[in-house]
């Protein structure tokens, strides 16, 4: 019964949706299917980052008159994490920024050779 | 403590129907199904980005990553497709 | 046969980590304690009410001008790999008819778009959003746009004159900081005070900071997808 709050629950959502990512990565011969793991696996990992700053029935970090606050608007009592929405905000954009670098990448290749099977690519094969 | 019962239940029932979609993403022969499967992945982190208490994160995530993502996506897939034929 | 124990085995290494980490995870009912100070100072050192974005802009600022400088780099690399030779620029993009409702629904849409994309970075440190969110949902208002008309085009140099401008004041902003603040990125000026708690012109600079960031962001989003629209005409 401990095992399932909400933090659990979406700790283990990120874990599984990482790990099928990166199985589809390893696995997966076809360059767009390739770079469709990779977001997923991105999806993943924020969710977990963003499950280990939940505080069990705290409220959003934003200050109104909604949150319960203490002297000198300390609301330390009712808040959950703001550190890992800070950084996960950044890494969201930068996903972006990399998947559209990845598929302009995928255009260029398949441009090149006609074909998206990644082992045609073997020029530099040892 | 009931509204925590619902946002578990809600959590269970989306992280489910994420993993099937995560496995028919790599999956499906199509790659359009494939490509709209991921985004349905973001849109539905999105909302466990709000049960999280993260809003911040959930508009980000659902302006980027179900939005404009599946839309280069597609750009990609247009071109292979016409240039295939 | 190798390679499948490969993967099996980096796989097998993955889902260690993770149960270990999963493992541990407690359901935490306080907060750690760099988070216990931001949440206790942060409302009257900063003077913004979404934490958030205090932390964003002012605590880690650095992180933020890091971030853009990525995206940034990223958006003229894809220049660079998708430039046109010049007999494809003139070309138009063959497709299919677009329907009247997409094309009506667009031109009612888009300044609506534009407007509330405004509003969340200019309003980031009150309600969520900030300068990523507002800059995103801009250019979701551009991806619109494209979509409705596939031959549209998008003026490149407005784009580039305000994601260069809103970089340079962004750091502007932050060296300002160091002459009349307290260091680089410092939110709140000598004698000026945070402002009222709650309004509009409060926190500082952040406001502004975020607004140049908001359209830093949506300029080179939008610079983005008018590169992925274009690559169109060379089929």
């Amino acid at each position: 019964m401990e095992y399932i709050t909400l933090g659990h629950m979406s700790l283990l959502l990120g874990i599984s949706l990482t790990v099928i990512g990166f199985w589809g990565i390893l696995t997966q011969k076809n360059i767009i299917k390739i770079i469709l793991s990779f977001t997923i696996a991105d999806a993943g990992v924020n969710i977990v980052i963003v499950s280990l700053g939940y505080v069990v029935g705290k409220t959003a970090p934003i200050i109104d008159n909604a949150v319960v606050q203490e002297a000198g608007r300390n609301v330390s009592a009712s808040v959950v994490d703001p550190i890992p929405q800070a950084l996960v905000l950044t890494s969201i954009v930068i996903g972006f920024g990399v998947t559209a670098l990845m598929l302009a990448f995928a255009m260029k290749m398949f441009t090149a050779k006609k074909t998206l099977d990644i082992n045609q690519f073997n020029e530099l094969k040892w | 403590m009931n509204r925590e019962f619902l946002f578990i239940g809600l959590t269970i029932f989306l992280g489910l129907i994420s993993i099937i979609l995560a496995f028919v993403a790599i999956h499906h022969k199509k790659l359009s199904v494939a490509v709209i499967s991921t985004s349905f992945i973001s849109l539905f982190a999105s909302i466990i980005f709000l049960l999280l208490a993260a809003p911040d994160v959930a508009m980000t995530e659902a302006a980027i990553g179900s939005g404009l993502t599946t839309l280069i996506f597609f750009y990609v897939l247009n071109k292979i497709k016409k240039t295939n034929a | 046969m190798l390679k499948n124990i490969l993967i099996a085995l980096v796989l097998i290494g993955f889902g260690v980590i993770f149960y270990d980490l999963f493992m541990v995870y407690e359901a935490k009912t306080e907060l750690t304690d760099l988070a216990h100070y931001y949440a206790k100072n942060g409302a009257n050192e900063i003077g913004g009410a979404n934490l958030v974005t205090s932390i964003v802009v002012t605590y880690r600022g650095f992180d933020t001008l890091g971030e853009v400088t990525i995206l940034f780099v990223a958006a003229s690399i894809i220049s660079f790999f998708l430039k046109l030779k010049e007999d494809e620029e003139e070309k138009v993009i063959g497709s299919k008819d677009t329907t009247e409702l997409l094309v009506t629904a667009s031109q009612v849409l888009v300044p609506l778009i534009f407007l509330f994309g405004v509003y969340v970075f200019m309003n980031g440190h009150l309600t969520p959003g900030g300068g990523f969110q507002g800059g995103s949902i801009i250019a979701t208002g551009v991806a619109l746009m494209i979509m409705a008309n596939p031959n549209f085009k998008i003026n490149t140099q407005i784009i580039h004159w305000i994601e260069s401008i809103s970089g340079v004041a962004f750091v502007f902003a932050g060296v300002l900081g160091v002459l009349l603040g307290g260091g680089f990125l410092d939110n709140t000026f000598k004698g000026l005070g945070v402002g009222e708690f709650g309004t509009l012109f409060s926190a500082g600079v952040i406001p502004i900071i975020y607004s140049f960031v908001g359209l830093k962001v949506g300029a080179e989003i939008s610079n983005i997808l008018n590169k992925y629209q274009k690559s169109q005409k060379s089929i």
